[in-house]
């Protein structure tokens, strides 16, 4: 676990370059001409299918490939950790009605928010605890997604 | 210690939380100088509670206890709230404080974050 633990601290220091083998399918939500529709209803509805579309979706400021905020950066660093490259990213800085409209439907005041098969995990701090304390191992587990870090763990043993 | 007046929004969190809490140990921290925004804010803060109210519940509803205590600062000035919930024993297993990864510069130019900044002014 402390290996967990020190290679999270590596993650995130600023500069550090993890290689992505694998480009995160990052879904906009907004293409030129696009928009939610106008009312609060529609981005409800919208969100409500959003969320669950994809095994792994996480609301961030910027997108995989740029985060723009370091808690949106942290939650990128620690999927890529755990090899999960393929999840739904939406940047809530391209609209705002997207970005507080996520916040209603999660109930939840604050970005990056993470989502796993429809259900809201939480935040940038929810998700590196589940990390440093094996949850999130198991969280994807039960999305048929097999953490890097096991076969890592397991060849270090 | 005494909060220095001349930052109610960190008075307000440290009240709040004491108050509907009940801590066992309690940090406030305004982290809004590690970010794009202008000096003396209170826009970004990272908590720290200790409580035995936490016991049996999972993260997320320790967070959204946090959140519903804070609700107002949250509307309208504090934009960013790092969280960390902890029973007595678990704060007594590992009693570290986590440390905020560095800003990336969001905050710089984001309309929300200056909208928020003047409602404290104002």
């Amino acid at each position: 676990m402390n290996s967990l633990i020190r290679a999270t601290a590596r993650c995130l220091r600023p500069g550090s370059a993890v290689y992505l083998t694998r480009q995160a399918d990052t879904r906009m939500c907004l293409t030129p001409g696009q928009r939610f529709l106008c009312s609060a209803t529609g981005i409800k509805k919208d969100l409500a299918e959003i969320v669950k579309k994809d095994k792994v979706v996480v609301f961030m400021k910027g997108d995989p490939s740029q985060p723009m905020c370091g808690f949106s950066n942290a939650v990128v660093q620690i999927l890529r950790m755990h090899g999960v490259d393929d999840y739904a990213s939406y940047n809530v800085l391209e609209d705002q009605r997207l970005r507080q409209g996520v916040k209603d439907f999660s109930n939840w005041p604050t970005i990056p928010q993470v989502y796993f098969n429809g259900e809201f995990v939480g935040g940038c701090d929810i998700l590196l605890q589940m990390h440093q304390n094996g949850d999130l191992v198991e969280e994807l587990e039960k999305l048929g997604i097999r953490s890097a870090l096991v076969d890592t763990e397991n060849k270090s043993k | 210690m005494d909060p220095d007046v001349s930052r109610p929004i960190e008075r307000a969190i440290r009240t709040k939380l004491t108050d509907t809490l009940r801590p066992d140990h309690l940090e406030v921290h305004n982290e809004s100088h590690m970010h794009a925004v202008p000096p003396g804010s209170e826009s970004h803060f990272r908590v720290l509670v200790v409580s035995s109210q936490f016991e049996g519940l999972p993260l997320i509803q320790r967070h959204r206890l946090v959140n519903e205590t804070l609700k107002d600062e949250l509307k309208s000035y504090v934009h960013a709230l790092a969280i960390q919930a902890k029973t007595p024993q678990q704060w007594a297993t590992n009693p570290t404080l986590a440390k905020s990864p560095p800003c990336m510069g969001g905050s710089r130019g984001d309309n929300t974050v200056e909208e928020k900044q003047k409602a404290g002014r104002e």
